[in-house]
Parts: C-alpha cells; structure tokens; sequence
C-alpha cells in the first residue's frame, strides 16, 4: 500500500515522463522499428508503470495520476501486445493484394453475382410478362421511352449533348457509383440483409433494361452502351457486395469458436482492399462511361465498343483470377 | 433484467494489471461531430473558391474538380485525419475524444476506414438516427461503424498533478493521532471528492470570501459524514483546516 504519495510520485515521475516519450515518438512515427535494446527498455517501463498502476489500486484517492497511469498503460500495451503488422501503403503489394483477397473471399462474390444474376431473372420476366411494370422496375426518366426511338435518336445527333460537360459528368458516375460500392459493402451490417437486397435490386434494373431493348430488337445498341463501362462497373459493385457478405459472414459468425471482434479483425484489411480496389476501378468506369459510352454509331462503331468491352472484361477476369498466385 | 449503461471498459494485460478507458458520451460525440461536419463544410467552400479560380481551364473541369473534391473530402475526412492523428479527427482532438481498438490494441488503417465508411448507414435516415440508436443499444456506446471495426470512441486521460505542497501546511496534524479513524478515512473517501477538495485548497486564494466559506463547509461536512474524529482531534480547527488535515491524511504527507 502507498502510504507516501508525494514520495511515490517523485520516485516514478521520471519513469512515466520517459514512457510518456518513448510512445509519443513511436506514435509519431507508426512504420518507425525501434532496436531491441530500446525495445528492452520500452518492456521495462511498461511493466514498471503497471507496477506502478498495481500499486495505486490499492489507494483510491487520486483518480487524476490514476487516469494518468492506465492511459500510460493502455498506449504501451497497445504497442507490445499488437501482433499485426502495420499496413504500409506500396502500390505493387497493394495492387497484388487486392485479387489475393479478393481470391481469399471467392464464395462471398459468388453469392453476390448469384443474387444480382436472380435479381436480373426476376426483371426480365417482369418485363417480358408485363411491360407495363417498367415504371415501377426502372422508374429512371432515361429508360421510360420507346427502346427504338431512342436509339434513333442517339444514332442521328446531330450534337454532341456531353459538350463541355463531359468531365463533370465523369466526376458524378464516379463518385455515384463509388456510394452505391460503399453503401452495398455497408449495409452487409444489417447481417446481409441489406446487401442482399441492393444486389437483388440492381439485377433487377438490368434484367428489365436487357429485357427491353432486346425485345425491341435493339441487342447491339444495348451491349455497345453497356459493355464498355458496364464490363468493369458492374463487377465493382458485385466487389461491394462481396464485401458486404464478408462483414455479415464475420458478424454472424456460423457457429466458430473465435468471438465477433476476432472474425471481424480478421476480415478488415481484406475488406478495406477489396473496397479499395473496386473504387479505383469505378474511377476508370466512370470516365469510359462518359467518354465512350454514351456515344454510338456511327461516332464508334458497335463492333469497337464491345470488342473493348470484351477485352476490359477478359483482363479483369485474369486479373483477379490470377494476378499475385504464388 | 437490462445491465445498466457502462460509462467506461476495462482491459485485463496478460501482466494482470486492469486499465480502463472512458466512454465518450453521445452528447460530446455530436458536438464533435458537429464542429467536423462544420470543418468539412469550410474544406468544400474553399475547395469551390480555388475550383473557380481555376476556372481558366474551362466550366468542366471545374465541375469536376467540384464533385469530385467534394466527395472525396466528405469521405475522406475521417479516413485521413483518424490515420494521421492516431483516432482523432478536428472534432474529437477539441473535445478531447479518441477512437480506439476495442480490445486496447493499436488503431489499423483498415480498422478506420471501415468505420468511416459505414457512416453511410450510421448517418440514415438523418442526423445519425442508426448510429445513435445503435450506440444507446450497444453495451459500448458504439455505432455500427464501430462494431464492425471493432473500436470505441474514449475521452482522453489528462492529469493535473495534485498541488501537494499547498496540502502540505503545518507540521502537525491532529488527526493522524487515530490512526485508526485516519486509514478508515482513507479508505472511505471518494477519490471525487479527494480531487475536488485539492482543487478547492489550490484555488482558495481566488475565491469570493463567502464562496470558500460555503465551499469548505460542505467539503468538511462530507469528510465528517464518513468519519467522526473525537472532539480533541478536530477542536480549534476551522473547515478550512480541517480539510487541509483531511488531504494530509489521505495523501500520507506529515504526522
């Protein structure tokens, strides 16, 4: 029991000032690997001021020292007992690991694309059945009118409508489609039942678009405007929902012996690379949506659109299949 | 039966030593959310300003550079200040907040962005309805962000040491002549009330005459109340003495 305040702080102050510094310089510097004989010491005068702590347990009168010594404690605690490595940003190991996660989660994408590929299903035959349900499947100003009509429209301008606004409207597909990304990993909170029906719904959306157009007979048009950005935007936010899975795999957890904060440790730097890696390919979607897509033939040939569309698609494959294998 | 809101969570070391951290309440939560939201706005203002200086390149790339910027400063706010700062953001640094590992291990990268990307969710339908209703929920007081980052946000620990050679004073003090009643007194004391009557003895000078007599006299009250010294021990003393030899008793300083 301390019994001599003023003598016990005089004895340890220099201890917890020296700690105090030691961590503030390695919280100022987290890449910053200290030589093992600071390491020695940082080791020392953590078990010194939980000694410290120990001791002042036994004398419940002075909670500012006390607040003082557990925030101490807690920040070098932090630093020994952390086993992760701290994440450093390089471009090359960040680019491999963005397929490698996304490789390590293949099951949570498969949903994902099974639930969108259903959603698209349920919008096809929703159209094909009844076409007047367009309004309430796609009620986007954009797609209410004739298939034919505007693709006749498109293929005689005689203006370009993007002028001088391409580049704005490059910045909004951007940064709408990285929300919706966002939004789909996000709603993976609610035990996936969110994701699930974001997915579920964006299916249905293209199911009833494709359903549309094809039956107008307007196939080509619609994978010459779809395929350029569509090959790499769509496969973002199935990323998005893949990792919405993931959060709601690690919050429900199945039935394993680690806690949820163990799963969901385990599951946040793949989670926060895959989104990483889908919001840089959004970024490429959004200026190909703005920039080639919306123009037709005879400004670019069909045939050029979707061969481009086909081969972005094909690399993306590759890319994710089996870049970064070892 | 509903366990009543923990205002702090405690950490066990592997050494068998406890600390804990105190929870950030809701109220200073939003008022540095607030102070954030404010910062974020300023951020896009300037933005628009420069943007438009800009102009020279032409109203598109202006547009741009807008959406763009604003979309990245509203997302990446958080990110990049929680990062650099260790868990704080403008916000959180004024009201002495900090967003930490639930477990007391060290804050990641990705730990961050994941709580600063589900604001999307947090924040709906307005003003962080979700998150605060998850957060009164959660035994931590933590939104959903938090949850699936596993962090909590704390109040920073600051320390004020106690002026003990005010405390100090004369050499004697009659009330260590019980040593009994003295350590029952030690052990009875709030460290609240410890802490508030070592203020009030460091601040004594600068306070209205009639504020110090009332202040000590409560004091004093509070310290009789948990222990009752015999007469002999406590006669001649006025509240403010008798408070001071409380001090001295507790922090262990004379005889």
């Amino acid at each position: 029991m301390i019994i001599d305040l003023r003598r016990f702080v005089a004895a340890e102050r220099a201890y917890w000032d020296e700690l105090q510094a030691v961590l503030e310089k390695l919280e100022a510097e987290p890449e910053r690997r200290l030589p093992l004989a600071e390491i020695e010491r940082l080791h020392y005068l953590y078990e010194r001021c939980s000694a410290d702590l120990a001791r002042l347990d036994t004398f419940a009168t002075e909670p500012g020292l006390r607040a003082l010594l557990e925030s101490l404690v807690g920040r070098a605690y932090s630093e020994i007992h952390e086993t992760r490595e701290p994440l450093r940003i390089r471009w090359r190991s960040l680019v491999l690991a963005f397929p490698r996660a996304f490789r390590r989660h293949l099951a949570a994408f498969q949903l994902s694309l099974g639930v969108t590929l259903l959603g698209c299903a349920f919008g096809w035959f929703a159209i094909r059945t009844d076409s007047s349900s367009k309004a309430v499947l796609m009620p986007f100003q954009g797609l209410m009118g004739s298939p034919s009509e505007r693709v006749a429209q498109e293929e005689n301008a005689q203006t370009d409508r993007y002028r001088g606004k391409k580049a704005s409207f490059s910045a909004q597909l951007m940064t709408h489609n990285i929300q919706v990304t966002i939004m789909t990993l996000a709603a993976g909170i609610t035990w996936g039942v969110g994701t699930l029906i974001l997915l579920f719904y964006n299916g249905v959306i293209l199911g009833a678009v494709a359903a549309d157009y094809i039956a107008a007979g307007q196939g080509v048009f619609l994978t010459g405007w779809l395929l350029p950005h569509g090959s790499i935007e769509i496969p973002a936010i199935l990323l998005g929902g893949q990792c919405g899975f993931i959060l709601a795999g690690a919050l429900i957890g199945w039935g394993g012996p680690a806690t949820r904060a163990e799963r969901l440790r385990a599951v946040s730097t793949d989670l926060f690379t895959i989104v990483a890696g889908a919001a840089a390919l959004l970024v490429w979607a959004g200026i190909l949506e703005a920039f080639v897509s919306q123009y037709h033939q005879p400004v670019i040939p069909y045939s050029l659109k979707i061969a481009a569309g086909v081969c972005e698609l094909v690399a993306l494959c590759i890319f994710l299949g089996w870049a970064g294998r070892e | 039966m509903k366990t009543p809101r923990a205002y702090s969570i405690s950490i066990e070391t592997p050494e068998g030593v406890v600390f804990s951290f105190e929870l950030a309440t809701p109220v200073t939560r939003a008022l540095a959310w607030a102070v954030d939201a404010t910062a974020i706005g300023c951020l896009v203002y300037v933005i628009n300003k420069v943007a438009g200086i800009a102009g020279v390149f032409g109203r598109d790339i202006v547009g741009a550079i807008t959406v763009g910027a604003y979309f990245a400063v509203s997302v990446g706010y958080g990110i990049v200040l929680e990062w650099r700062w260790r868990g704080q953001t403008l916000g959180k640094r004024l009201f002495g907040l900090r967003v930490i590992d639930a477990r007391g291990l060290r804050l990641h990268v990705p730990q961050i962005v994941l709580r600063n990307l589900l604001r999307l969710v947090d924040s709906l339908p307005l003003l962080y309805l979700v998150g605060g209703i998850a957060a009164f929920l959660s035994g931590k007081g933590q939104r959903l962000g938090d949850l699936a980052a596993n962090t909590i946000v704390a109040r920073e620990a600051k320390w004020t040491a106690p002026d003990l050679e005010m405390i100090a004073g004369a050499k004697f003090n009659s009330l260590q002549s019980w040593p009994h009643l003295a350590a029952r007194l030690r052990s009875q004391a709030s460290p609240e009330a410890v802490a508030l009557a070592a203020r009030a003895i460091a601040g004594r000078e600068r306070y209205d005459p009639r504020a110090r007599v009332s202040l000590f006299r409560d004091l004093a009250a509070y310290f009789q109340s948990l222990v009752k010294f015999p007469e002999a021990a406590v006669e001649g003393l006025t509240d403010e003495q008798y408070v001071r030899s409380v001090l001295r008793v507790i922090y262990g300083l004379g005889r």
